[in-house]
Order: C-alpha cells, then sequence, then structure tokens
C-alpha cells in the first residue's frame, strides 16, 4: 500500500469540452432525448414493463404446476410458449436491457466524471431499436399461432417445425426477428459504453479508482459485444432454415411419416453457437449485480470495499473464463463425452475468482458500520440467494453429476436462484439506492422493507425446495406431471405451495411499483446525497443532475471510491472529488 | 435485528429441510450409485460453505451493526488473508472436481461386454432395436424410414434382417448384464431419461449418441423424455423392464424381427404413420399443418 499524493494523480486536461446537443423542445427533452440519463429511464420503464409481462406468465406456468387440471385455458401449448416468453423476456429484454441499458446508461456518465455518453445519438438510436425489438416480441401474443414454445434455447429443429408452438407458424420468425434487433441496439449501446468508461473519464479517474460498479458494467459489455454475435449468426442462420428452406440446424426428418427437405445440417451446431453467448450472458447479468453490490454494501456499511484490487482482477477473471465454459450447458446434449473432462474442469475453475468476491463483501461487513438500510437489506439477501445458487452450480458443472440433475427442476431452481433472484435482489437494492438521486425524493420506507421481506423470503421458499423435485427426478419443462411414477402425493403438494408463494412474491412487486410511483410526488425529500456516499454522481450540483451532469466545471477526482470511515477525517465519507490534503488516503497504489 | 434471525433460521431450516423432507431421489436400479456418492460428496461440502458464508454474515450483521457513535474499521485489503482464502477454495473445489472427473471416466468407458441395444425416438413415443442372432445391430438412415419400416432400418444390409424390433411398446433387459444404449431420433431432439438409472442422455436427428449402464435389479421403470420437444414432450413416456435371465428370454421370444415384420402380408397399425396414432391417443391438440402432413 502506497500513499498517493493527489498531484500526481491529476493529469491535466487534454482537449477542450465538446459542446452537448442541448434539447429545444418537449420531445427532444424527454422522448427522442439524447441524455444518457433519460434514456436510462426510457430503458428502465420498458424492461419493467416487459418484466410485467413475464411475471404474469410466470403466474400462468404456476397456476398449470401447481393445480394441474383446474386451468383448461393452459393446453400444453400454452404452457410451453408461457415458458419461453418468460424466460426470454428475463434473461435479455428485463436483466440484459435492465443492467447495462438502464444502470449503464444513468451510471456510468455520472460516476467517471463525464458530461454524457460519447455517441449521444447513436445512445437514443440503442433505445429506440431496443424498443422495437420489444414491440416484436409482444406481437408475437397477436399473430396467427402464438409466440414460440421452443423453450428461450429455441433448440432446431423443434423450434421450426410443426410440433412445436409457433414453429411453422409467426412465433419462431418473430422471436429471431426480435432477438436479431435487440442485437443491433445493444451493440449500439455497449459500444457507448465501452468508449465512455474508456475515454471519456474526467481527470484524475484512473481505471484503479472507478467504482466496482462501472468495472461490472463495463466488463458485462465488453463481454456482450463478444458473445451476443454468436447468438445474431445463429439467429440468422435458423431464420434462414425456416423462411428459404436452408439446411444449416437441419439433418434429414421424417416428421410424423412425411420426409422432410432438409438434409445434412447439425442440430448440435446450433447449440454451441447458443451457449458461447449464452453462458457469458450468465455472467452479462451477474457482473454488474457483483459491481453494484460491492458499492451498496461499502456505502451502507461505511467501509471500503475489501480488496479492491482482487474484485477487479476477479471481475476480469470471471469474465475471461467465462468464454470456455460454455460446454457445460452441454453435458448430455450428445456431443462427445470426452469434452465434459475440459468442461468441468474451467467450470469448476470459475468457482475459485467467485468465491473471492463473496469472501470480500462478506469481510467488508466485518468491523463494518453497517447501517441496515433498505439497499442493505437486499444486499444482503443477495448474498444468501447467490452463495445458495453458486453452490448448486457446483453440482451442475461437475459434468457427472449434471447427468442426473441436467433437464430436471434442479436446473430450474439453481438458474433461478443464481441469475434470477440473487441479479433482482440486487437491481431492487440498487432502485432504492439511486432513485433519490434519479427523482430528488427517498422511496418509501415501510412500503420498502415489506418489499423486502416478502420477495426475499418468499423467493428463497420458492427456490429452495424445488431443488429437491429435481432430486427426484422430476424434468423440467414438462406441462403436466400426471401418470408419472416417480412424483407422490407430497411432491404435488410442495407444488402447490411454490405456486402459492409465486403468487405472494409476485403481489409484492405491485407494491413496489407503486412505490415507485407514489414516491415521485410524495417521497421524503432526499438532498444531493442522502447515503453520505463518496463516488460522483452524489456529488452533482443538481438533483436530479442536469444535462451535462456537473455544471461549469467537471469534478476532478483525487482519491478512489471507497474512502469510508478514513482514520483521522472529520465525517466518515470522503467524496472522491475532495483534495486529499486533509485526510490520509489510504487506496491501494 | 430481524435479519440476524431470518439468516440464522435460513441455514437452520435448509439443514433440517435436507435431513427431513421426504422429497429425495428414488431408490437406484443401475450401477451409477457413483453418481449418487459424488452428489452427496457435494452436498457436504457446499452444505458447509452455505452455512459458513451465511452464519458469518449474520454474526457480522449482528456484531458490527450501527450504534450511535461507531466508526468501521479502515482497512483496504489484507494480502495473506486473501492468499489463504484463495488456497482453501481451489481445495474445495479440487474435492468436488477429482471424483467428478473419475466417476465420469467410468461413464464414458463402455465395458467391452455390453451388449448394443438402440432406442429409437420421435414425436412423441419411444422404439427399441436388439441386435438378433448375429450379435449386431444393422445400420440405419432417416432416409430409410417408410410407413412399413418406421425405425428407417437399411432394408439391404444382412445385419439388420434379424434384429428385433420393439416399435411403441415396452423395452425388456436381462438384470446384470451391462447395456450400452445407442440412442437415435429420427424427428427432433428428444432425450432418454429413467430416474433410477440416474443416467441420461440426448437425442439427436441425424447422429446417434450413445450411454452404458447395467440394470442391477429387477422392476418395472418409467422412460421420460427430458429434452423439450414439442407440444406432447410431457406425455412422451415408455417403460422399461428389467427381468431376470429367463423371463428376458422368454420376452425375446415373442418379439419380431425385421425381416418378419418387412415381410408383404402386413396388417393393422403398422401400416399407419405412427406420429398420428400417437398424437391421437395423446389427446395432444394437433394443429391443422400437424395432421396435413401426417395424411
Amino acid at each position: 500500500m502506497v500513499d498517493v499524493t493527489p498531484a500526481d494523480a491529476v493529469p491535466p486536461a487534454e482537449v477542450g469540452e465538446v459542446e452537448l446537443y442541448h434539447p429545444h423542445s418537449w420531445w427532444t427533452k424527454y422522448v427522442f432525448s439524447q441524455d444518457a440519463k433519460v434514456i436510462a429511464v426510457q430503458y428502465a420503464a420498458t424492461a419493467t414493463a416487459i418484466g410485467l409481462v413475464a411475471l404474469v406468465l410466470s403466474w400462468l406456468m404456476r397456476l398449470q404446476l401447481g393445480f394441474p387440471g383446474t386451468f383448461d385455458f393452459i393446453t400444453p401449448e400454452a404452457y410451453y410458449q408461457f415458458i419461453t416468453v418468460h424466460g426470454m423476456i428475463m434473461v435479455i429484454y428485463l436483466l440484459t436491457a435492465l443492467f447495462l441499458g438502464g444502470f449503464g446508461n444513468y451510471l456510468i456518465p455520472l460516476m467517471v466524471g463525464a458530461r454524457d455518453m460519447v455517441f449521444p445519438y447513436v445512445n437514443m438510436l440503442s433505445y429506440w431499436i431496443y424498443l422495437l425489438a420489444v414491440l416484436v416480441l409482444v406481437s408475437s401474443f397477436f399473430a396467427p399461432g402464438g409466440p414460440t414454445g421452443a423453450g428461450w434455447t429455441l433448440y432446431p429443429p423443434q423450434a421450426i417445425m410443426s410440433g412445436t408452438p409457433g414453429g411453422q407458424d409467426w412465433g419462431i420468425i418473430l422471436m429471431l426477428s426480435s432477438l436479431i434487433l435487440f442485437i443491433v441496439g445493444f451493440t449500439m449501446g455497449g459500444l457507448n459504453y465501452v468508449v465512455t468508461v474508456l475515454q471519456g473519464r474526467t481527470r484524475g479517474m484512473t481505471l484503479m479508482r472507478l467504482p466496482l460498479t462501472v468495472w461490472g458494467i463495463f466488463t458485462a459489455t465488453v463481454m456482450a459485444l463478444l458473445a451476443f454475435p454468436a447468438l445474431f449468426v445463429a439467429c440468422v442462420m435458423m431464420l434462414l432454415d425456416r423462411v428459404l428452406g436452408t439446411s444449416f440446424f437441419m439433418p434429414a426428418i421424417v416428421e410424423m411419416g412425411t420426409q422432410l427437405q432438409h438434409n445434412g445440417g447439425s442440430p448440435i451446431l446450433f447449440q454451441h453457437l447458443f451457449w458461447f453467448f449464452g453462458h457469458p450472458e450468465v455472467y452479462i447479468v451477474a457482473l454488474p449485480a457483483f459491481g453494484i453490490v460491492s458499492d451498496l454494501i461499502s456505502t451502507h456499511a461505511r467501509k471500503n470495499i475489501f480488496g479492491y484490487r482482487m474484485m477487479v482482477w476477479a471481475i476480469i477473471a470471471i469474465g475471461a473464463l467465462s468464454f470456455v465454459v460454455w460446454a457445460h450447458h452441454m453435458y448430455v446434449s450428445g456431443m462427445n463425452p470426452y469434452f465434459g473432462f475440459f468442461f468441468a474442469t474451467t467450470t469448476l475453475i470459475i468457482a475459485v475468482p467467485t468465491a473471492i468476491k463473496v469472501y470480500n463483501w462478506v469481510l467488508t461487513l466485518w468491523r463494518g458500520d453497517i447501517h441496515l438500510t433498505i439497499p442493505m437489506l437486499f444486499a444482503l439477501a443477495f448474498i444468501v440467494t447467490f452463495v445458495n445458487g453458486g453452490l448448486t452450480g457446483l453440482f451442475l458443472g461437475n459434468v457427472v453429476v449434471d447427468v442426473p440433475l441436467s433437464d430436471t427442476m434442479f436446473v430450474v431452481a439453481h438458474f433461478h436462484m443464481v441469475m434470477g433472484v440473487a441479479p433482482i435482489l440486487v437491481i431492487f437494492g440498487a432502485i432504492y439506492h439511486w432513485y433519490p438521486k434519479v427523482t430528488g425524493r427517498m422511496l418509501d420506507e415501510t412500503l420498502g422493507r415489506f418489499h423486502f421481506w416478502v420477495t426475499f423470503v418468499g423467493a428463497y421458499l420458492i427456490f429452495f425446495p424445488m431443488h429437491y423435485l429435481g432430486l427426484m427426478g422430476v424434468p423440467r419443462r414438462y406441462a403436466e406431471l400426471t401418470d408419472m411414477t416417480i412424483m407422490t402425493d407430497s411432491a404435488r403438494h410442495l407444488n402447490s405451495f411454490i405456486s402459492i408463494m409465486a403468487f405472494i412474491v409476485g403481489f409484492a412487486q405491485m407494491v413496489f411499483l407503486f412505490n415507485l410511483i407514489w414516491s415521485i410526488r410524495h417521497g421524503r425529500e432526499a438532498g444531493g446525497n442522502p447515503w453520505r456516499a463518496t463516488t460522483l454522481e452524489w456529488q452533482t450540483p443538481q438533483t436530479p443532475p442536469a444535462h451535462g451532469n456537473f455544471g461549469k466545471e467537471l469534478p476532478i477526482v483525487y482519491r478512489w471510491a471507497y474512502d469510508y470511515s478514513v482514520p483521522g477525517a472529520k465525517e466518515d465519507f470522503i467524496p472522491q472529488n475532495v483534495p486529499g490534503d486533509f485526510a490520509p488516503s489510504r487506496e491501494p497504489a | 435485528m430481524a435479519v440476524v434471525l431470518v439468516l440464522v433460521l435460513i441455514v437452520v431450516g435448509s439443514v433440517l429441510f435436507h435431513f427431513l423432507s421426504p422429497w429425495w431421489w428414488t431408490p437406484i436400479a443401475s450401477n451409477w450409485d457413483y453418481i449418487d456418492h459424488t452428489i452427496i460428496i457435494s452436498f457436504w461440502i457446499t452444505g458447509v460453505v452455505f452455512a459458513a458464508v451465511v452464519l458469518f454474515m449474520a454474526y457480522c450483521v449482528f456484531r458490527f451493526r450501527h450504534r450511535e457513535g461507531n466508526r468501521a474499521a479502515y482497512e483496504p485489503e489484507n494480502k495473506r488473508l486473501e492468499s489463504w482464502l484463495m488456497i482453501v477454495t481451489a481445495f474445495g473445489v479440487t474435492a468436488l472436481l477429482v471424483p467428478g472427473l473419475f466417476v465420469w471416466s467410468r461413464f464414458v468407458t463402455v465395458p467391452g461386454d455390453a451388449t448394443e441395444i438402440e432406442v429409437v425416438a420421435q414425436q412423441w413415443q419411444w422404439s427399441f432395436r436388439l441386435p438378433g442372432k448375429d450379435g449386431k445391430l444393422g445400420t440405419s438412415d432417416t432416409r430409410d424410414v417408410t410407413a412399413d419400416n418406421p425405425l428407417g432400418v437399411a432394408p439391404k444390409d444382412p445385419n439388420g434382417q434379424d434384429d428385433v424390433l420393439v416399435e411403441a411398446a415396452d423395452l425388456h433387459l436381462p438384470v446384470g448384464k451391462p447395456v450400452k444404449v445407442l440412442l437415435r431420433s429420427i424427428d427432433v431432439l428428444h432425450d432418454f431419461y429413467i430416474p433410477e438409472f440416474r443416467a441420461k442422455m440426448d437425442m439427436i436427428p441425424g447422429s446417434v449418441t450413445y450411454f452404458w449402464f447395467t440394470p442391477t435389479r429387477t422392476g418395472t421403470f418409467q422412460v421420460l423424455c427430458a429434452e423439450l420437444c414439442g407440444q406432447g414432450h410431457p406425455l412422451m413416456h415408455g417403460v422399461v423392464v428389467v427381468d431376470t435371465e429367463q423371463d428376458y428370454l422368454a420376452w425375446l421370444g415373442q418379439q419380431q424381427t425385421f425381416a418378419q415384420l418387412s415381410a408383404p402380408q402386413q396388417s393393422g397399425s403398422a401400416n399407419q404413420p405412427p406420429g398420428k396414432i400417437m398424437a391421437s391417443n395423446l389427446g395432444v391438440a394437433a394443429n391443422s399443418k400437424l395432421s396435413r402432413s401426417a395424411q
């Protein structure tokens, strides 16, 4: 550890500032806005709206699983459409869009001390193409045959055949088109986030002074820019197979007694392309959550994040390793079984940097001054669910253990815990944390605590027991569990219990939405820095920050983002833009 | 403080649930109890880590919660602690991985005396093919599938003539004999899964995949499809009966070979495209395209 003198760390301004495009009308200020903060809110609102559709779909599938035979309108076709669209929305249109498009847009320029993203116009286009992708997805509900029911993995050949809902109708075409649009839109935003972090930082904001939130979002974006192209080509190829009759993924097939025209394609090629995207996608969702939760814990425990440099390297290591583990989703896909040795090893190696992150979060609490605010509660809940879901990942990643468990409810429980519940708890914590900056008012505390307890305890009660259904052998993606010898009466009761919990947890989200809307006008005034936090977004002259973020002068950064409870300092936090001469800054060099 | 209590309850509750709840795996019926042992090792290691992390967190929240005048310690990093934790984690991961890979190497090494049998999947039923007296399965091709040859056995291949075909009926296997299951599909992805055998593997149209196991007790076991294969997926059940050697031979004697089945005097269901029968039997809402293609 070396003490850094501020003068060394602040380079002179190299280039002058570029004039921002200032809006001239209501339309360009609130609708076709080039302000990253407005775009962030647009992303977040759209993602939340489509997320509500996913929530309703999850209720419908839980109605069917918990109370089989009671609801006639949930046919197997409808059930498969529900699970497919639910999964796709949650992974892509909600989590990816909200973390990168929502939090990325709002926080990156503010946290690195920039006036906006470096390409504001492209940033605006990114949102509108995302919205178009969402509308195309929604339109499949109104198309003949309804949305695709191929499962969110869209495996061919079934995805484009008539035995699957939407396979020979509009469903799959609209799904693939929507994904292609999403990737186009995301690429525009993603390039922006990366270039802004690399080129748009204010004076003194070295990479090793970035808050971990920015590190998480930045690394996830780089990964997404590398991973989404694999999905893009897979979608284009499948679209060609479906529309023009090519055979990229289609071998010779006899469907219901009829020889199809396809020949020579490889279904498993699609799986490789899909998971080459799909596994990094897990971390595209997880890394922003890792970053954000680090900052939540540090701020609300009034203590520097423990092992900052290790945290940064762990994020980068996880990001890199996650590109060489994709086939652990394919242990029983029929690929060469010897791949299992390689992919099990790489997969379990990822556990090491991931575990380090968990230790460092927990060690940040150690000897802290823990304020049990709502963001802190969500952060604690995140650690519980993430550790739980991460540990069951060690079952599924360990090739031979995956053989009995793969394609069962164990997998459903695992990925919901680790990339559903855990990141969403971080999203909630982050919303409670940054809402005062976005609106100038606090969210209601009582409603917030109610929301927290029901969501956390409820989600744990939904997904923890579900692992054991998988251990029994109950397969996933079963529209009905009738005539099955392994299903016991008690397992059916457990399914009903899980469904009831799902309805309760879903209801709590309505309370949250009400709080979001109600507090815009009625919340307590927050002031500029209600959490007494160090990072730059809390040091803006106005709250909510105006266009251009920082008034006349950009802030100059003198210290890392974690100077909490510095010995000798009067306050228990020193903002990043406060010169360091009155207190020792012991940031790691 | 409620949060401390809830964190402790989560650990205690999860452990109690694990040991006391009635939901556990089905009694095993194959040689893959190795896999069960690996799962138990995984439960122990991960269970200890989960309890340790959550309880430590609960302690921190209890001990270091905010009170008036408290101030957090300032400790950016601690190299020694960090490397020590990394080493312990690496040990834990190795303890999971080594037995796992050891059992996997058994899983992928098919014993020389394993009998090859074939499972053929199609929407939404299971058929089986056993080698005849020559002990060899004839070759097959999806392009050879016709109403009279629903499994696509190569009509000219002499090895295939005596193959025993079990179309959309139960498969019998003798107890105690290793089997290499060759998996084939003529339409979409499926997955041959019997919970009691612990093993499963996808079938891919255009390829032949495999796994092996030895049935270790007699009984009737349900086959489930474990890869979403369309609207009939949840009803794609089949049956494997594990017999004593004697019962098995008796059953085998009643089965028909490919040559017998492809003799010209055919009657009954063999002339029907199999998918159509299944779709109507299963009560699956066959959409218009589906029934058109079946005619």
